[in-house]
């Protein structure tokens, strides 16, 4: 249903990103589309996979910026990206067919693939370009928050978290549920500054992201200690009376 | 409100579970493999396993199309066109095996060293460097030689241990880490997994790089330094350190040879020797006894400083006074290196006194009880918490060896080496310093294995594999006076020096997983015209024959006369085996096996049992029973189990025993590879906290080290700071005992050979114009390719299908070009044609590029006109095997001067913008036919649709 | 944004279309059309056909055209679904409005109610189409308030063309027809250009720097796309026309969408009427190539924000 649900969702599940931490491995996107490529998406379908002019639907993109420009404060941040499962995303009520809904219990965003047409129009409404759809198929697919994954009986419980979350071998992506204020999404958000993308849209993400952590860089020395300038035997004078045992 | 679509939130996952271990990389990861309908599924990290401990990489989650992949070869293969055509056809297994048969025979029964077998990135060294031995060659070597052996090396010979797989961090407690020239490494998860903890815990983290990418990105501090001058700042960071006598003096005296006395004889043939009592024991100067004592007992009190004069007359002094000497030079102070390294030397004085800080102000203590080799008991455990590693940024420079040396001289400074906080040794390290294995190869014959391992470590010039007259006995001339410490032998100088028959030509090149003409290789175009050159008189290949494994078709299957296909990662048995390249972590030693998962749907066979039934068919000792039969008819599976190097151990360590009961060392068990099967592929053992920091001195470790036969005996293993082995080599150089360098190679000998870390400029950038090539140019791996591997990956070439040289921002307004400007790239061995993208994060006078993208068009089955192959390039066509003539008109490796490690980030090019024409790098060489056999790739790839449609069917009816 | 042609022939062809409907159906009811049997047969067809042949051509870019009636379903929420809806609802009056006309001769009575109906409903279908457009925050140039004047404009403007046409084919044509052409290719004109300066001096609110929220820090700039080759993304979002080339485009459609079509329009005026009907063609054909143009320039001139993480 097109319609946003009426009251707001029980649960609010989604990620928290650390963009300090990431370095951009790109684990998150292909274990996404591992996973995904077989579960209620599939295929995420490759259209020139051997040939020139390759492309294909991925959930989770991995960009690489510069920011700060050439100074001393300039950084290198990798930035992954995928669904954000916004509030009130416009992507879900454009969707002329009702194909894009966004769940009442848990507020993850997903296509009914039965249902799409394929107009693209939800790929236009998402500010995020986080919506991708399958040329082949003929049907728009997005991040499901892997929702055949993290309720999946037929799985471990410790194995029911995203696919991204699960891979990420920096532990740059955490997942919970933004209601509850004890979950480590909520404290990290808190604690770190999680913040919304493009919040002027007004979409109101549910994903957050961690901003990186301002660096260490220490203050300029100070004149080094004035160090004796002895030179030849004299400087070792410090060590010769040191009585030290093995 | 209507109600949500009711969709199936708990699918059938899998029909089954398979726990093996990855080989998208070197890293080797536990995963599991979830297979349905007889497909693999899904990929993802197995959370118990030690190495990635429930993580897993973009590589490795795209394991599904690496075993799809449509370049896989499919049935062993007989070269038909000329070399180089890819016109082959196929043959069955039978009549392969003869031929190689044949040819291998001929020549062990008359000069073995004519066959010379090198294995590329292999797991199985202990296999195939066994194999060379019963064979009797020489000539084996894997890739390590042009990786980091220098690195290796300069770790084995300083701490016993290194940096390269054998130690790591301290990532639970480091509260500094100082990462060296690292991209990726092979330790990809474990180095990503850490890099979240220490940022979490706040810990600071400072990357030494010329380009801030990946973990320099997300380094507290990132230092651009000038590639090659690491060495340097190291160096003035000593400087530092020892005048603010911020060192642990009580470190170095208990674990190094810091007080071990050293000869003062110039000119003397044993000047720079450690004096030695009349029982070999080293000396050091008891200061309250005022004597020379054996330096290795425990309870003296020994000098660090002074002159002493020893009992038969000569003048010593303790080696750390030769350290101090040489490092609180003004050579060494920050202002006299920071211009040459980029880093401003107030930069160098603040790390300096940060590590100061971390190391003995933050020291940190564990409240656990240990005992020292001594047998004396200690009640807690002391931590400098500041960690260091280093890689290729640090080894593929020709100074490599002594910047990774001075390293650890640092970190062994601050007491930091196998502390809590420090770096730790992964067992079966610390090894004694160096291994006590020799390099084998000196005494070769028809028909006889050879006395030992082809690849050991040399104490002296004595342990050269040389000729009588002095030539080298190795067709890569390692350990001759080129690269006397070259424990990885030279990958990269095999077809150079068997085409230019220097020392002699070889009859076979056999290899194995390596793509030697594309990318592995250096002069990329050189070689491939090396491969397919003829003798003039006789028109034969003047490398006659060449077998070559692989999986895939790559760049090199086209230059071989016969093709043994093998298996993909998830189709064979495979160890990862302790005698081997290790999978261990710091908290104890681990192996792991490969099984197939899915059964091969082509004829190929696994690498490893084909050598093993190459082997039997040769009658080569260890591989034939009495009675001729093959001794291990299971193949490789059969000899994990069953082999045994020595007595009790063999290539697992798990679950040895008859019953299954032993660890490290035991009988045979024929059940073990289903023991490993029943613990999700890997075998783990936890050292108890006593046993896990200090290994080198600690009674506990020591003795579980020889009883799992890691080490020979229990005695300290006492770190060099001070290398005997290096002066030894530069006595010889300076006309001392009966093994001397040739004259061309004295001087260099002499200046590279030196007990304490010298630094000097990289050889290419010393004898090259660098007002001609004033650009240092560079290659980073990609964290979502292997090597060349990856292209042929459906998804991961979509992540990276193309490569540009990056030049910094500074840089390109200098030369007035801007991105996708496309520009001329010279080197003093040719010349590319690339395209620009221009980034701040990165040294002004570096350039770079991803390495291994570029393809050679037609290769791994995709299109002729990928961008892989129209816009994609390998800097490797600038790099040069062999440096410029020297004044003595000689062209000699470029490589390390003392393990032979190539110097692939040596490299100096210049760069002019091109005129306006065809957009396609260059060079641009003739498409590569598809191989025989091989299905055209399909435009569409749906993998995964098959599960979906079935999980409709079975829904449908609900 | 990718301009596809399926979707330019839907907007301009059923805008026509729509225009004609409503100002035939003005006409005819007011009495200022003759209630003729094949000048309604024409005038209708046209205008159906014209709407009926863009909704056509508008699901030829559906991945799923067989699926086409499920967008009838949202209109609750979906400017879209709501077109659609509104589109068929449109046919329902407005065929009824013609068969009156061309079967029983007749414009008034219910019939001329049927007719206002339809024009009710027409203009509310290109509202609707516009608001597809005009309502997505994430195309600066799409979410102006002029958008949809200008979808109403320039479709009664090339219903009005259409109708001059049509008229002088028929030889019923008259002043007030000339009237509203010339006064809605005025309006239209000064909508277009009013349009233009403000898309010109517009600027998007959200920003690479809000976008990936590292402002923060000073600039950000694009080192790595995730993919080396474009994918569906930058295909879809990322056809951005260069602005040399916009500029000479937005004057070719001015000139054929504008200048040509007065220039003849009021040269019809002083002519035989043998020569204003060809002039009253060549104003049509005009409009058509304008209108292509103008559409074409809509999609390729509009820049999604999301273009911004990928340095475009
Ligand atoms: N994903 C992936 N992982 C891999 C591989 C792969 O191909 N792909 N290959 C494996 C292999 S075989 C190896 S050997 C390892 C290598 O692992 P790395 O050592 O991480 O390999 P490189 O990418 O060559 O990284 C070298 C780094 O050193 C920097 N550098 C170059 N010159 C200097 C210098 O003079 N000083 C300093 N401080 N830095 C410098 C470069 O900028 C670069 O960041 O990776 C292994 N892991
Ligand atoms: N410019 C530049 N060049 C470099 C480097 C650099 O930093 N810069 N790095 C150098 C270093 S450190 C290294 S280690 C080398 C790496 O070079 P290589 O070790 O040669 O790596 P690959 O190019 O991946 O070649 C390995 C071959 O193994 C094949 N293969 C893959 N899987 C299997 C399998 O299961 N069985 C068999 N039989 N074959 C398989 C692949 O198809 C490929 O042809 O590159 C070196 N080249
Ligand atoms: S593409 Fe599919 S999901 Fe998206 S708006 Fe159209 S019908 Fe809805
Ligand atoms: S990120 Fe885009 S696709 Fe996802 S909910 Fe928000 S608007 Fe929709
Ligand atoms: S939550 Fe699942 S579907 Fe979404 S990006 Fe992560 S792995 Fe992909
Ligand atoms: S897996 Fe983690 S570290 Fe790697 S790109 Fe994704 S978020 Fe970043
Ligand atoms: S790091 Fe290497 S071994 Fe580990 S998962 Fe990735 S590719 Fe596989
Ligand atoms: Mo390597």
């Amino acid at each position: 249903m097109t319609s946003l649900p009426s009251h707001p969702p029980a649960k609010r599940l989604g990620l928290a990103i650390d963009l300090d931490t990431c370095v951009g491995c790109h684990a998150c996107a292909t274990n996404c589309k591992e996973w995904n490529t077989g579960a209620i998406s599939a295929p995420l379908t490759d259209v020139n996979a051997y040939q020139a002019e390759q492309r294909g639907v991925w959930f989770n993109r991995v960009y690489t910026y510069e920011v700060g420009g050439e100074g001393p404060d300039a950084r290198t941040v990798h930035f992954p990206k995928n669904c954000l499962h916004c509030e009130t995303p416009a992507c879900v009520t454009v969707c002329p067919t009702g194909a894009s809904y966004k769940r009442s219990e848990d507020g993850i965003v997903l296509v009914d693939h039965d249902k799409c047409i394929g107009c693209k129009l939800c790929s236009w409404a998402c500010s995020y370009g986080n919506r991708e759809y399958d040329e082949h198929v003929g049907v728009m697919k997005k991040c499901t928050l892997c929702v055949d994954k993290i309720y999946n009986k037929n799985l471990p419980e410790e194995d029911r978290v995203p696919a991204c979350v699960a891979a990420c071998p920096a532990k740059a992506r955490h997942f919970g549920d933004f209601n509850d204020p004890n979950s480590t999404v909520s404290k990290l958000t808190r604690e770190r500054g999680g913040y919304d993308l493009a919040p002027e849209t007004g979409y109101q993400p549910t994903s957050k992201y961690l901003p990186p952590r301002v660096g260490k860089r220490g203050p300029a020395a100070p004149a080094p200690a004035p160090a004796p300038a002895l030179a030849g035997a004299g400087r070792f004078l410090k060590w010769v009376d040191r009585v030290l045992t093995r | 409100m209507a109600r949500d679509p009711a969709i199936d939130t708990s699918p059938v996952v899998n029909d089954e579970v398979k726990y093996t271990t990855c080989y998208m990389c070197a890293c080797r990861c536990g995963i599991k493999v979830h297979l349905k309908d007889g497909l693999v599924r899904y990929i993802e990290g197995n959370r118990n396993h030690p190495v990635n401990k429930g993580v897993i990489c973009g590589k490795g989650s795209s394991g599904i199309m690496q075993h799809y992949s449509p370049a896989r070869l499919r049935k062993p293969l007989k070269r038909v066109g000329p070399r180089g055509e890819n016109a082959f056809v196929e043959i069955e297994w039978e009549e392969a095996l003869s031929l190689a048969t044949g040819w291998l025979k001929t020549i062990r029964e008359t000069d073995p060293k004519k066959l010379a077998f090198f294995t590329g990135r292999d797991q199985s060294q202990s296999l195939t460097g066994w194999w060379a031995t019963q064979f009797g060659t020489p000539n084996f070597a894997a890739h390590g030689g042009f990786c980091s052996v220098n690195m290796a090396a300069a770790g084995l010979y300083t701490i016993g241990g290194s940096f390269w797989e054998f130690g790591e961090p301290d990532w639970e407690r480091s509260k500094y880490l100082m990462l060296f020239g690292v991209a990726e490494d092979h330790d990809s998860n474990p180095i990503k997994t850490g890099l979240g903890k220490m940022k979490g815990r706040g810990a600071k983290v400072v990357s030494v790089n010329p380009i801030r990418t990946g973990y320099s990105a997300v380094a507290d501090e990132w230092l651009g330094i000038r590639p090659g001058t690491d060495g340097l700042f190291v160096m003035a960071l000593i400087h530092e350190l020892l005048h603010a006598d911020k060192v642990d003096l009580d470190y170095l005296v208990r674990y190094t040879n810091a007080p071990w006395l050293v000869v003062q004889n110039p000119g003397g043939a044993d000047h720079g020797l450690f004096a030695r009592d009349a029982s070999g024991a080293p000396l050091a100067w008891d200061v309250k006894k005022g004597e020379p004592v054996d330096a290795r007992l425990p309870e003296i009190a020994p000098a660090v400083v002074g002159e002493f004069t020893l009992p038969d007359g000569r003048k010593a002094v303790p080696s750390f006074q030769i350290l101090a000497d040489r490092y609180m030079a003004g050579d060494y102070a920050p202002d006299a290196v920071a211009d040459r390294c980029g880093i401003p030397a107030d930069t160098i004085r603040r790390i300096a006194r940060e590590l100061a800080e971390v190391a003995f102000e933050q020291e940190i203590t564990l409240d656990v009880e240990w005992t020292d080799w001594a047998g004396r008991k200690h009640d807690k455990i002391t931590g400098r918490p500041v960690a260091m590693h280093a890689m290729r940024g640090i080894s593929a420079h020709s100074n490599g060896f002594h910047t990774c040396r001075a390293i650890h001289v640092l970190q062994v400074l601050l007491g930091s080496v196998e502390v809590p906080g420090g770096f730790r040794f992964k067992p079966p390290f610390p090894k004694p310093i160096p291994p006590g294995i020799k390099p084998a190869g000196k005494t070769y014959a028809p028909n006889t294995p050879l006395g030992g391992a082809p690849l050991g470590f040399p104490t002296g010039p004595e342990d050269l594999v040389l000729e009588a007259d002095g030539t080298p006995i190795r067709i890569d001339k390692a350990y001759s006076w080129e690269a006397p410490l070259s424990s990885h032998g030279l990958m990269h100088m095999v077809i150079t020096n068997a085409h230019n028959a220097d020392p002699y030509p070889v009859d076979v090149l056999f290899m194995y997983m390596a793509n030697m003409s594309w990318n592995s290789t250096m002069n990329t175009k050189g070689v491939m015209e090396m491969l397919t050159a003829k003798d003039e008189k006789t028109g034969e290949y003047k490398i006659p024959k060449i077998i070559y494994s692989d999986a895939y078709q790559s760049e090199m299957v086209a230059y071989a006369d016969l093709i043994l296909p093998d298996t993909t990662y998830l189709e064979r048995w495979d160890c990862i085996s302790l005698l081997d390249r290790p999978i261990c972590e710091a908290d104890g030693p681990a192996d792991a096996i490969r099984q197939p998962v899915v059964e091969p749907d082509r004829d190929v066979r696994s690498f490893q049992s084909v050598m093993l039934d190459l082997g039997a068919r040769l009658g080569l000792p260890g591989m034939t029973n009495a009675d001729g039969t093959p001794k291990y008819p299971g193949g490789y599976a059969d000899y994990i189990v069953n082999h045994e190097r020595t007595p009790g151990i063999g290539p697992l360590a798990g679950w040895r025993g008859e019953n299954g009961d032993q660890h490290g060392r035991g009988a045979v068990n024929k059940n073990q590879l289903q023991a490993y099967i029943d613990h999700q592929a890997f075998w783990h053992h936890s050292l108890a906290p006593n046993q896990k920091f200090y290994k080198f001195a600690n009674k506990d470790y020591l003795d579980f080290a020889v009883q799992m036969g890691f080490v020979g005996h229990a005695d300290q293993i006492v770190i060099q700071l001070y290398s005997e082995t290096m002066q030894k080599f530069k006595l010889a150089a300076q006309g001392h005992g009966d093994v001397q360098p040739p004259d061309h190679l004295r001087a260099r000998v002499e200046a590279s050979f030196d007990p304490l870390p010298v630094w000097y400029v990289p050889f290419e950038e010393s004898m090259v114009d660098t007002e001609t090539y004033p650009v240092h140019a560079l290659t980073q791996r990609p964290m979502i390719m292997y090597h060349s591997w990856g292209s042929q990956n459906a998804w991961l070439r979509q992540i990276l299908g193309r490569n540009k040289l990056y030049v910094s921002t500074s840089k390109a307004r200098e030369l007035g070009v801007v991105d996708d400007d496309w520009v001329k790239v010279t080197s003093h061995n040719g010349e590319i044609k690339v395209q620009v993208k221009t980034m701040e994060g990165l040294n002004h006078d570096t350039v770079w590029t991803w390495n291994a993208i570029g393809k050679r068009s037609g290769a791994w089955n995709l299109d002729a006109d990928v961008p892989e192959a129209k816009k994609g390039f390998l800097l490797n066509h600038l790099i040069s095997e062999l440096l410029p003539r020297d004044a003595q008109g000689k062209r000699i490796t470029n490589s390390d001067p003392i393990t032979g490690q190539a110097a692939w980030f040596d490299l100096r090019v210049r760069i002019e913008k091109c005129a306006p024409g065809a957009e396609v790098t260059e060079p641009q060489f003739p498409t590569i036919p598809r191989l025989v056999g091989l299905e055209p790739a399909p435009t569409v790839n749906d993998y995964g649709a098959s599960f979906h449609a079935k999980a409709r069917d079975e829904r449908s009816p609900a | 944004m990718h301009p596809a042609y399926s979707v330019i022939f839907f907007t301009t062809a059923s805008g026509a279309g729509y225009g004609l409907l409503i100002l035939a159906a003005i006409f005819a009811v007011s009495g200022l059309m003759p209630a003729a049997t094949w000048l309604g047969f024409v005038t209708t067809g046209l205008a159906l056909g014209l709407i009926a042949g863009g909704l056509l051509s508008s699901t030829f870019h559906l991945g799923h055209p067989e699926r086409a009636w499920r967008a009838l379903t949202q209109w609750r929420s979906s400017w879209l679904s709501r077109e659609g809806v509104l589109a068929v609802l449109t046919f329902v009056p407005a065929g009824l409005f013609a068969i009156g006309w061309v079967f029983l001769g007749t414009t008034t009575g219910l019939l001329g109610w049927m007719a206002a109906l339809a024009a009710v409903l027409a203009l509310a279908t290109v509202i609707s189409a516009s608001m597809i457009y005009a309502s997505l925050i994430t195309i600066r140039q799409w979410n102006n308030g002029i958008v949809p004047v200008a979808y109403v404009v320039l479709g009664l403007m090339s219903g009005a063309l259409l109708l001059e046409a049509v008229t002088r084919l028929f030889g019923v044509h008259a002043r007030h027809f000339d009237v509203v052409a010339l006064a809605l290719l005025a309006a239209g004109w000064v909508v277009k250009l009013a349009y233009w300066h403000s898309v010109d001096n517009g600027r998007s609110k959200t920003t690479l720097a809000s976008a990936t929220g590292l402002g923060r820090f000073g600039s950000v700039r694009l080192l790595e796309q995730p993919h080396t080759e474009e994918n569906f993304l930058m295909q879809e979002m990322g056809y951005v026309v260069a602005r040399k080339h916009a500029q000479r485009l937005r004057a070719i459609a001015q000139l054929t969408l504008f200048v040509v079509p007065l220039a003849a329009t009021i040269a019809a005026l002083f002519v035989a009427s043998g020569l204003a009907m060809v002039l009253a063609l060549v104003a049509v054909a005009s409009l058509a190539v304008g209108l292509l143009t103008e559409r074409w320039l809509v999609f390729a001139a509009a820049k999604h924000h999301c273009n911004g993480y990928y340095g475009r």
